[in-house]
């Protein structure tokens, strides 16, 4: 754990544009948040919102050019991430921050064995010996979940279904006792059941190693089950942040409620219709000046196509960028 | 894979002798008479007799297989003969060349240390410029660098050897004096001079020929290191925090490598049928020369030999890239 701190990562008004050819791609835009140790954040929102790239950006695995992170700050542990060196950074991925790919059957490389890419990382960073670092990645595929770790070592990636890919993915993300889990979609790409088991594994996990999880998705349903806080992003900004309850309970921003209105229950009455969110996110060529979502927005105010919402404190850890009040259906007072 | 490669191997045997056959069949049904080079002054019953001496009054199907026959039973006996100095393939009749009445194996085991050198040294050193440049030029793919390598491989791509080869002579040889425009077979190599000699008569050949190697593997190379630099397992690597060093070079560059080693494999057979145009223009009498003359002379039995040899070997190549590809690809098994 980072001492000192109470943030073990604390990010700030971070922004991050693409150069393309047909121009600039505002895809990440002064984005703030915490994360507390041992804290699981869900971060919420469609394809193309920025989930990815926010979190990519702060750990250099964008490729740079097209991408460009353009401000902001990220401390970690003390330090501002985007001003260090790359090799310092590189440093930091996979030792200190961990990561989990959506896709689990292309994420491993197939020509090497799952005990060689398990023992990389430890090799790397913690500086072991062939003979140690066997022995370690034996006992992080036991702490998955995978049976008969030893003589598994030895298979290649094929030689896994999927669920058990992602079970490596996970144990290689842990190789060395990270503070920070960034998992991006990791069960999208699973079957449900499979989905559930690790789901179930990444809460064991939380609970016996204790590092802060951030969980990149875009199913509710995954972030209502396992998440502390949640934060809903869309096109490169965060439109809304809270405890999971709060937000599940009591959501703010348009957007959220709409996304709420989108997923099936399975309990409770069954809807007639599932609600679908008219229209698609914008991509923007340059920083929004009106909030970004008021053209697919009901309840869209002539203010908002004027001005960006800020991020407005609604007390309890909720706050919203929106100007509609959904409790008096009017401006909010601000 | 033993079984495999057994399997592949003995599928190889009516594969070469349907493939015997249609070289066989179509140097027959060619025009051309291999007693046309014969003065005229010579009185047709005495041609006659020539022909009978080489067996061409037989019928087709049994000079087949009497070609066969020696191919696949006196050259063998004879080889081992040479080898160990037994007396097995005694007073059996050879592959006999027309030309120049000689048998036609001697005659390619003489030419082949010729085209190996030139040919098969410009393949390797193709080869081993290739794989880097091919790497950097995808890596900083559209730098400066990249652009170079493009350029320099479409040149090598597009120009024939034929052009650049006497490009070569005419610069290096009758301008600057450098190196001489004609291979000297009979140089020996016993001393420091005769070494500079022949590394002298071997750069313009070589060079010429590696530029072409080159420019085909570094473009594969470029598009299979491209292909992987893309992937999700490339990133996965970054994510753990390996030097960039490690993940191009043993991440990206091991799968890469896949394609390249196949198609570096199928191209070998090409070494030993000798680059026929590069020895022509300077006159290294290898096997590709060989052939040529074999042709224009109406040398059959030696232009079947030499075609049939250049049909096991491609044959054979093709197996080995295949089990190479096992051996580099764990996915692939041949079970």
């Amino acid at each position: 754990m980072p001492d000192g701190g109470l943030f073990v990562l604390d990010v700030k008004d971070l922004k991050t544009v693409f150069l393309t050819r047909a121009g600039e791609v505002h895809a990440v835009n002064r984005v703030s948040f915490q994360v507390r140790p041992g804290e699981l954040l869900g971060v919420v929102g469609e394809s193309g919102s920025g989930k990815s790239v926010t979190m990519m950006s702060l750990i250099g695995l964008l490729p740079m050019p097209p991408a460009e992170v353009r401000g902001g700050r990220a401390l970690f542990d003390g330090r501002d991430l985007l001003a260090m060196e790359p090799e310092e950074l590189r440093q930091i991925r996979g030792a200190r921050v961990g990561f989990i790919f959506q896709d689990p059957m292309t994420s491993l490389n197939p020509v090497f064995t799952v005990g060689f890419q398990l023992m990389e990382p430890l090799r790397t960073h913690m500086g072991m010996d062939k003979r140690a670092a066997r022995r370690r990645a034996a006992e992080l595929l036991e702490l998955v979940g995978i049976s008969d770790a030893d003589r598994r070592l030895d298979d290649y990636p094929h030689q896994f279904s999927g669920g058990m890919r992602q079970r490596v993915m996970i144990a290689m993300a842990l190789a060395c006792d990270p503070e920070v889990l960034i998992a991006d979609e990791p069960t999208t790409a699973l079957d449900v059941t499979i989905q559930a088991q690790i789901l179930e594994l990444v809460k064991e996990l939380r609970q016996k190693l204790g590092m802060a999880i951030i969980w990149i998705t875009h199913d509710l349903g995954v972030i209502a089950g396992i998440a502390d806080r949640v934060m809903v992003m869309y096109a490169g900004q965060v439109v809304e942040e809270a405890p999971v309850k709060g937000l599940f309970t009591n959501p703010q921003h348009p957007y959220t409620r709409a996304l709420l209105q989108t997923v099936p229950s399975v309990r409770g009455k069954r809807a007639e219709h599932l609600r679908v969110i008219p229209g698609q996110p914008p991509v923007l060529g340059a920083e929004p000046r009106a909030c970004p979502f008021a053209p697919r927005c009901d309840h869209a105010l002539a203010r908002c196509r004027r001005e960006n919402p800020p991020r407005i404190p609604l007390g309890d850890g909720h706050d919203v960028a929106c100007f509609w009040d959904p409790a008096t259906g009017g401006e909010r007072d601000v | 894979m033993l079984n495999y490669t057994i399997r592949r191997l003995l599928l190889a045997i009516p594969t070469l002798l349907f493939i015997a056959l249609v070289i066989f069949l179509l140097l027959e049904l060619a025009p051309g008479d291999p007693m046309a080079n014969v003065p005229l002054t010579v009185p047709p019953e005495v041609k006659e007799k020539m022909r009978i001496a080489l067996g061409l009054d037989q019928p087709t199907h049994i000079r087949f297989l009497k070609w066969l026959q020696q191919f696949f039973w006196v050259e063998p006996l004879h080889m081992i003969d040479a080898l160990f100095g037994t007396q097995w393939g005694e007073g059996m009749q050879r592959i006999i060349s027309w030309q120049s009445r000689s048998p036609v194996m001697d005659i390619i085991w003489q030419r082949m240390p010729q085209t190996l050198w030139v040919v098969g040294l410009s393949y390797v050193l193709g080869a081993l410029i290739a794989v880097p440049v091919g790497v950097i030029s995808a890596y900083r793919q559209y730098s400066f660098i990249d652009q170079l390598g493009t350029f320099i491989s479409m040149i090598g791509f597009s120009v024939p050897t034929f052009f650049t080869g006497v490009l070569m002579i005419v610069i290096f040889s009758v301008w600057l004096g450098w190196f001489p425009s004609i291979y000297d077979t009979t140089l020996v190599v016993h001393d420091w001079e005769t070494f500079v000699k022949q590394l002298k008569q071997m750069i313009m050949p070589v060079s010429v020929l590696a530029l072409y190697n080159a420019a085909q593997i570094s473009r594969f190379m470029r598009a299979s290191m491209l292909d992987n630099l893309n992937q999700d397992y490339v990133r996965t690597a970054r994510a753990k925090g390996l030097k960039e060093k490690t993940v191009v070079l043993v991440h990206v560059l091991r799968n890469s490598m896949i394609p390249v080693v196949t198609v570096i494999a199928l191209g070998v057979p090409q070494v030993f049928g000798g680059a026929i145009i590069t020895e022509q223009v300077f006159k290294v009498n290898g096997l590709g020369q060989l052939l040529i003359t074999a042709i224009q002379a109406n040398d059959l039995p030696m232009v079947q030999t030499l075609t049939f040899i250049f049909a096991i070997l491609i044959v054979l190549f093709n197996l080995i890239a295949d089990i190479l590809y096992g051996v580099l690809d764990p996915r692939i098994r041949y079970d």
